[in-house]
Formats: structure tokens, C-alpha cells, sequence
């Protein structure tokens, strides 16, 4: 009895009252307080469909997708603070990250969610197509999704390079040399001897896809640094704005999905 | 027993045999979707799981750190198939008396409070997967190989486990469409489906009965063609992209017999018993024919069956052409394969001068 008069009594001081600006949510009023004026929660609705709230139904797929995001963008950071992203150093400092660092499993962990994310987004849109959830008015949302699935691979994939080791190197050297083949854009797929005038070739391997792709004819020093900053700055910003607007089209397309 | 599962395993049997309990799957769900067939299937998977393990080649490749997110990933798959076709049973089983399913019984349709319904879920969710997460990462390292060196190439040299689907279409196709086109075509075609399907029913809770034919177009697309495709790249293709069974040693020197042949050269060698002529466009006149006949001669072929007709009246002609079109594409890579498996062809159409291999 005598902590839980504490809780009460931290629940009345000025500075619990000025942080959450309500009571504890044990009432209807708070309960919907908490959830509309907490810039966290208020992602959610007050209230929803009880199908919604089911792990059976959505399998949780989506929003571990999240969880996972949020915990490659902690782990990211601070494996920034040990990484430079140059042919000199870039090995070195992965070993170092290995050696020196004690009980280092930033990495372990970056890696593996990575590899858990491509799961469970995959997972989720499984779901989503089992349930038929794509269906109106949820036809653009599951368009973002799609393009929110790309660039999980192409995070992933970019991230791949970063350790410079053999896997890393020949991974991409694999990947990118599909882009060689992109017709009329590649300079070995089919349509590029077209874009030839006399003897002036207008795409080569010094101007396609694949050389803007690594800066380069080959998975080099410029191509580290293209995918390092692709990797932790372009394209987390671009998912960071649609998953913004692929949870607000939840919200407004009527919710988690249920039977009309 | 080991011979004859390292013989089963090859594409040439195996995707065969995936496609043909696939369809099963699908045609006795009811079956599949009990609670009985899936502890039978169960118990039954636990010792063949050791008895595979108890095999060194085997252990060696499923313990390989990259590829443990691929066992996780068959895993919940295999999971989640059952676990969707069981609810669609169960729903279609109260549709077919009339009832709403399960997810619109009057209590399911309640309103209930965010907290502390799903707040409490999603932390235990977090919890979870922060734990998982780091018990992962305690167990196995993350792998490092030898420094980048650009003159000595890894064999095999993989890509990312989750690409290896599109690496495994280059045994079939050339890059330019494996890489490329295909890829491409999986992004639009994801992206279009909800404006093909116009089926209203379905929206909103699981059922096979009333989306039987979407649900077969995805389901074969995702689990044959994406993922059985990740399983072979990744478990059954040794150095040089020959095919090694789950338990045989990765072998550097393993010899394969390849003489795969271009249409062409069945048409005008073996067939006509001539020279190839030396006009491009003649020597390929056949495959190209049958290729633009394949996309653009077919559709409307289909547009005339019952099937096509009852189609374009439910979604009219436009969703119809991109369905089939997508259908098509889709259906090109199984032709492809059994087309190289049948007759060892090589290309249907193969204009290497202009780059342009079909």
C-alpha cells in the first residue's frame, strides 16, 4: 500500500503533470488522453475493431517491420561512430569495431535485422494479400507498401557493401552487373548499339546505369562511398517519409482492415 | 535413400514436383487447413530434420550465419501458409452456412480501447523482438571474410540471399531479363493489383472460396517462383552455379554435360537439315514469331474462351490485357524451364549480335 501511495503521489507533483497533462489512463477520458496527446501514440486511433487488435489476423507483420526500422537506425548510428567509408580504413575499422570494442553486437545486431526485415516485411505484405486487404479504398496504400518493400531490398543491398570484404565486394559486383544489362540503358543489354552514331557510342561502360550506380566500371573506392551514403542518408530519408505517409493512409483509408 | 533425395532435389524433379503438391495444397486447403494436418505434418518434420542434420554437407550449409535468416524465413512461411489457408477454412466453411467470418461476428466488430488493448501488445512486441534480436546476435557473428580483393573472385559469388531468386533465372534467362525486365515487371505487377481485381468479396478478412484465382496467381508467383527459387539458389547451387543436392559436398570439379541449343538451330540445322541463314532477323524468324505471338497473339486467343469472355464482362478489356500480359510474363519463366529441361533450349530467340537473348 505504501508504494502505491508514492505512484499517487508522483502522479500529483507539477513535473508528472507537466509532462503527461492527464491522470493515470485507468478511465474512458484518459484512456483517450493518453492516446491523442502523446505524439507516439496518437499514430493510433482511440479506439479500434477488436479483429484488429488479433495477432491471428495481422500476424504483427507491419509493425515489427517498424520496430526493426527503428532498431537499424539506433544500431546504424552508432556503428557510424566507428566506420569511415574508404577503401583504406573501411575493413580495418570493422575489425577494430570486432577487436576493441567490448561486448560489441551493434553490428550482430544491425546485420541480422536487416536480414529480419526483409522477412517480415515480406511477411506483411503476405498477409496483407491474404486478407485482401489491398482492396478499396486501400489501393495507393498498398502501392507505397510496394515501394516500401524496393527500398528494404536496396537498404539492405547497399548496406551489404560497407564491410569490404570478399562477400560484400562480389555480392555487388553480382547485383550491379545485372544493371549492365538494362536495355537501351546498360551498355551490354540488348538496344544500347542503337544509341550509336558513326563511331561515337553514346552508351558505354563509362556512362550507363551501372557506372552511375558505382561511380565507376567496377565495385571500387567511389562506388563505397556512393552506397555509404545511399545506404545511411538517401534512401532512409525517402522510406522515413512514406512510411510517414503509409501509417497516415492507414488511418485515414478506415483503419487495420476488417469485413465492411 | 541420400542418392535419391540429391535426385529428387534437382530442379528438374523437384520444381515439378513443388508446382504439382502446390496446386494439391490449394485444391484440398480444407484438408490442409486443420489443426490435425498440421500437427501430423509437424511431428512428422521434427525427426526428418535431424535425420537431415545428422548429414555434415547438410549442417555445413544450413549453419552458414547468412543463411540462417533463410531456415527462419522457410520456416515462417511454412507456418504462415497453414496458418492463413486454416482461417480461410474456417471462414469459408461459416460463409458457405450464411454466417459472417470470424472477423465479423458482432463481438469481433466491437470497439475497444487502443490502451491498454494494443499499446500493451505492441510492447510486448517491441520486448520481444529486442530480446530475440540480441540473443541472435549474442549467438552468431556476424560474418567477415578475407579483405575486398578485386582480382580474385569468390566461386560461387552470390548475391544477397534475398536476390538469389532473380540469380537462379539467369540458369534460364539473360540478365537483361532476369536483372532487369522481370524485376521490373514484379514492382508493376505488385503495384497493379489492386486496380486488376475487382472482385469486392474478400476485402478485409481470409478466405480462399471467393478469391480463388488471385489468390493462385500471388500464391504460385510468391511461393514457387520467388521463394522455392531462393531455396535452390541458395542450398543447391554449388561453384560455377552447378547444381549440388542437400547432401552432397561442394565438389570444385563436379562435371555437368551442357550442349543446350538455340531454336534456331533446331529449326534450321536438325529441322530443315540447312545452313543458318545469314540474315539475322531470318535465322530468329521462328522464335521471334513465337515470342511475339506468346504476348501479344495469345491475349486475344484468351479474350475468346468462356474463361477470358467471363473476365472482361466482370473488369473490362484493359485490366483484362495487363492481367494476361502479367499472367504471361509470370508464366514465361516456368515455360522457360521446362522448355531447357525437355529439349536442353537454350534461347528462343538469340541475337547475341545485338544482345538480345530471349
Amino acid at each position: 500500500m505504501a508504494e502505491k501511495g508514492l505512484a499517487e503521489k508522483v502522479a500529483e507533483t507539477q513535473i508528472w503533470k507537466s509532462i503527461f497533462r492527464h491522470g493515470p489512463p485507468n478511465n474512458a477520458r484518459n484512456r483517450a488522453a493518453v492516446v491523442a496527446g502523446n505524439v507516439f501514440l496518437h499514430l493510433h486511433p482511440i479506439k479500434l475493431k477488436k479483429s484488429g487488435v488479433k495477432l491471428g489476423y495481422t500476424w504483427c507483420m507491419g509493425g515489427l517491420t517498424f520496430f526493426i526500422f527503428l532498431a537499424l537506425t539506433v544500431t546504424g548510428v552508432l556503428l557510424m561512430f566507428y566506420y569511415r567509408p574508404t577503401a583504406e580504413y573501411a575493413f580495418n575499422d570493422i575489425i577494430a569495431l570486432r577487436e576493441h570494442v567490448p561486448l560489441g553486437i551493434m553490428r550482430e545486431i544491425h546485420r541480422w535485422g536487416a536480414h529480419a526485415m526483409v522477412i517480415t516485411v515480406w511477411l506483411h505484405m503476405f498477409r496483407v494479400f491474404m486478407t485482401g486487404s489491398y482492396k478499396p479504398p486501400r489501393e495507393f496504400n498498398w502501392g507505397i507498401g510496394v515501394i516500401l518493400l524496393v527500398l528494404t531490398l536496396l537498404l539492405s543491398f547497399t548496406g551489404y557493401l560497407l564491410p569490404w570484404d570478399q562477400l560484400a565486394i562480389w555480392a555487388i559486383t553480382v547485383g550491379s552487373n545485372m544493371a549492365k544489362a538494362t536495355p537501351f540503358a546498360g551498355h551490354g543489354g540488348p538496344g544500347a548499339m542503337l544509341a550509336q552514331i558513326g563511331d561515337f557510342v553514346m552508351v558505354s561502360d563509362k556512362n550507363d546505369v551501372r557506372f552511375q550506380l558505382l561511380a565507376g566500371r567496377f565495385v571500387g573506392e567511389p562506388a563505397l562511398l556512393r552506397f555509404y551514403i545511399l545506404h545511411c542518408v538517401f534512401i532512409p530519408c525517402v522510406v522515413g517519409v512514406l512510411i510517414a505517409v503509409h501509417f497516415w493512409r492507414v488511418r485515414k483509408d478506415g483503419g487495420i482492415s476488417a469485413p465492411l | 535413400m541420400r542418392e535419391l533425395i540429391n535426385w529428387i532435389a534437382d530442379p528438374i524433379r523437384s520444381f515439378p514436383i513443388f508446382t504439382i503438391l502446390f496446386f494439391l495444397m490449394l485444391k484440398h486447403y480444407r484438408v490442409v487447413g486443420t489443426k490435425k494436418f498440421a500437427w501430423i505434418a509437424f511431428l512428422l518434420s521434427i525427426p526428418t530434420f535431424f535425420w537431415f542434420a545428422a548429414d555434415p554437407n547438410f549442417f555445413l550449409i544450413i549453419t552458414t550465419p547468412d543463411n540462417i535468416p533463410i531456415s527462419i524465413l522457410i520456416i515462417l512461411i511454412t507456418f504462415l501458409t497453414w496458418f492463413a489457408l486454416y482461417q480461410c477454412a474456417v471462414n469459408d466453411a461459416r460463409l458457405e452456412q450464411g454466417l459472417t467470418p470470424m472477423e465479423g461476428t458482432p463481438e469481433n466488430r466491437e470497439k475497444v480501447w487502443t490502451w491498454p488493448n494494443l499499446v500493451y501488445t505492441e510492447l510486448f512486441a517491441i520486448i520481444a523482438g529486442t530480446v530475440f534480436l540480441i540473443v541472435w546476435a549474442i549467438i552468431f557473428k556476424a560474418p567477415l571474410e578475407e579483405p575486398a580483393n578485386p582480382t580474385w573472385a569468390p566461386n560461387p559469388a552470390k548475391a544477397p540471399w534475398y536476390f538469389l531468386g532473380l540469380q537462379e533465372m539467369l540458369v534460364y534467362f539473360d540478365p537483361w531479363m532476369a536483372g532487369v525486365v522481370l524485376p521490373g515487371v514484379i514492382v508493376v505487377g505488385l503495384i497493379a493489383i489492386p486496380y486488376i481485381d475487382t472482385n469486392p468479396k474478400g476485402n478485409g478478412y481470409y478466405t480462399f472460396m471467393e478469391r480463388k484465382m488471385a489468390m493462385t496467381f500471388f500464391l504460385f508467383g510468391w511461393l514457387a517462383l520467388w521463394i522455392y527459387l531462393i531455396i535452390v539458389g541458395t542450398f543447391l547451387r554449388g561453384p560455377n552455379w552447378t547444381f549440388y543436392g542437400p547432401f552432397e559436398f561442394w565438389d570444385l570439379h563436379k562435371v555437368v554435360a551442357a550442349y543446350n541449343v538455340n531454336l534456331s538451330e533446331f529449326f534450321w540445322i536438325k529441322g530443315l537439315g540447312r545452313a543458318m541463314p545469314k540474315n539475322l532477323l531470318l535465322r530468329e524468324s521462328v522464335g521471334i514469331i513465337l515470342s511475339l505471338g506468346y504476348m501479344f497473339g495469345l491475349p486475344p486467343l484468351i479474350a475468346r474462351t468462356k474463361w477470358g469472355m467471363s473476365i472482361i464482362e466482370k473488369t473490362g478489356k484493359v485490366r483484362f490485357y495487363i492481367l494476361i500480359g502479367l499472367v504471361l510474363l509470370m508464366g514465361s519463366l516456368p515455360i522457360k524451364m521446362f522448355l531447357r529441361w525437355l529439349f536442353s533450349l537454350k534461347y528462343i530467340v538469340a541475337l547475341p549480335e545485338w544482345e538480345l537473348n530471349l
